[in-house]
């Protein structure tokens, strides 16, 4: 019983390594770091992080991709909750087929993706907008946003919704105050999701985006490139990226387990 | 039973012309690319079939498609049975049970190239943790930037640091679903804690299982940012994966044309792989 309970504890050792490593670098001194190893700080320095809060590429990064990821949730789960609505209480023509052509875009390699999403919202005239990024990761997230309300809908008993009809509810009116309600942990679990991937994700902010609405993790890569060895700063960087998902998490953290168990990812 | 209701299309309606502005004009554009040749200039020549062909031809793609799958075989078979082992040992109630699963979720909400570059500085050679452990500590030489093998394990490592915490949380999920009569059951009569495993937990974990198998697949076989930011493809090719093979050859060389014939090929083999992990699923539903 001992053992098996310290299966988690060197899991999450493992896990933490890293982190640890990265937050540590982030407060060393940029002399510090290229003199030799050293397990903890010796001089603690604030110098990386002052640099990011002054810069504003730097902090314009985080705004920006706060942005973005902020209207992708919104557009994702205000377009996926009627048609989960659909595919969980209507049958109709070609509703599997759909549902599979939505979920394939999940499975669609964004390297495939990236040039001509490139050329398309530059014929559209929104490369380089918060709109454009947000728009494109609808791609994968709407469909995953479907696959989770719907999960949580069909968990709904049908006769709810009889009932409203027969007290004479209009549709808009039930779904607004009584549906909505009764899933309100899908819509926190789906919302979630929407927000972890759009954030995570890479590939097509870095190409959607020039200056305007640059997202942190492509102001990264620059300073990573040109500035050569600025350890410290993009430790600092990168530990202030985790932070978002960090509080994201601790809020929903009851509600993971029952979206897991939804097996709706 | 669901009602034959054929105005539900309208509520899809949304959906369906958001996500085909954002699947079909590029796919459109793709299939354009993969059938043309051209110069600039908007100037373009119809091509066929040819360079689908070159692609299934060439050399380069075959060892990217082996390194490929060799890194999604790989991950599948580690992370799979070390998630379903974590999940069995954890506590199933109690306070430690937020703890866990908030710590563990952790690694997945880093932006995939701050995981790339977290790692990157965890291995540096002298001044890495993980590196200088190896290297001053154990003394095994460690660098991988030199060395295929230790890029390869390094990459592998990582994937099992970021992504084995989902399979843990699904099968977590599946596990707890199980009403404690279940394990009664058993206890009474006599089930050894391998049988417990194999006729109670993995039955009912299967489904959940599936999905992680599933998604495990997918984002493996189209993970691209995590090993470029901490390898770049190297040393030499052998890390090259399909995706950062087909970023270089489509944005780095602008080879057009193989690159959406490429493009094509990659996500015709990704359909068909998760079309066959969904009429698995959807059997097994049927079933039950």
């Amino acid at each position: 019983m001992r053992l098996k309970s310290l299966v988690p504890v060197i899991y999450i050792l493992f896990l933490m390594l890293p982190i640890y490593w990265l937050v540590a670098m982030s407060f060393k001194t940029t002399n510090e770091i290229l003199s030799g190893f050293t397990l903890f700080p010796q001089t603690w320095t604030f110098a990386n992080y002052i640099d990011i809060f002054t810069d504003p590429t730097w902090y314009w990064g985080y705004i920006n991709s706060i942005i973005y990821v902020t209207i992708n949730s919104v557009i994702s789960i205000t377009v996926a909750l009627p048609a989960a609505y659909a595919f969980s209480r209507y049958s109709f023509v070609g509703d599997k087929h759909l549902f599979f052509w939505l979920l394939t875009n999940r499975m669609a390699p964004a390297a495939v993706f990236a040039l001509p999403f490139f050329q398309l919202y530059s014929a559209v005239g929104l490369f380089d907008t918060h709109l454009a990024v947000a728009l494109a990761h609808c791609l994968f997230n709407v469909p995953l946003a479907v696959w989770i309300l719907e999960g949580f809908m069909s968990g709904v008993p049908k006769e709810l919704d009889e009932t409203a009809y027969v007290d004479g509810y209009s549709f808009p009116r039930f779904f607004m105050t009584i549906f909505l309600p009764a899933i309100k942990s899908g819509v926190g679990v789906a919302a979630f999701f929407c927000f972890m991937f759009s954030w995570v994700e890479m590939l097509l902010s870095k190409t959607l985006t020039a200056v305007e609405a640059k997202p942190i993790a492509a102001v990264m890569t620059r300073t990573a490139s040109s500035a050569g060895y600025e350890l410290g700063l993009l430790a600092a960087a990168g530990t202030l990226t985790i932070i978002p998902g960090a509080i994201v998490i601790y809020f929903v953290r009851n509600y993971i387990a029952k979206g897991f168990a939804l097996g709706r990812v | 039973m669901k009602t034959q209701n054929q105005r539900a299309w309208f509520f899809v309606t949304p959906v369906l012309l958001l996500v085909a502005f954002n699947a079909l004009i590029p796919m459109m554009t793709v299939v354009n690319y993969s059938v043309q040749e051209t110069f600039g200039d908007n100037l373009f020549f119809w091509q066929g079939l040819d360079w689908f062909e070159q692609v299934l031809r060439s050399e380069r793609f075959h060892n990217a498609l082996g390194r490929q799958f060799l890194f999604t075989f790989l991950i599948l078979i580690i992370e799979v049975p070390l998630g379903v082992a974590i999940a069995l040992s954890m506590p199933k109630k109690g306070f430690w049970v937020p703890f866990c699963l908030v710590t563990m979720a952790l690694p997945m909400l880093i932006p995939w190239n701050v995981v790339g570059a977290m790692w990157n500085i965890f291995t540096l050679p002298d001044i890495g943790l993980l590196g200088y452990f190896l290297n001053h500590t154990l003394g095994i030489s460690y660098d991988m930037t030199q060395n295929p093998i230790a890029a390869w394990v390094t990459i592998i490592v990582m994937d099992v640091w970021h992504w084995t915490s989902l399979v843990v949380l699904l099968a977590y999920a599946g596990l707890v679903s199980i009403p404690n009569a279940y394990y009664q059951a058993a206890e009474i009569d006599g089930a050894s804690r391998w049988a417990v495993f194999r006729f109670i937990q993995l039955p009912k974990m299967k489904t959940v299982l599936t999905i992680a198998v599933l998604l495990r697949f997918m984002d493996s076989f189209n993970i691209y940012t995590e090993p470029f930011v901490l390898t770049g493809g190297g040393p030499g090719n052998s890390t090259t994966l399909l995706s950062i093979d087909l970023v270089k050859i489509a944005l780095g060389q602008f080879d057009l044309g193989p690159a959406a014939a490429m493009s094509l090929i990659y996500f015709a083999i990704t359909l068909f792989a998760s079309w066959l992990f969904y009429t698995l699923m959807t059997m097994n539903d049927n079933k039950s």
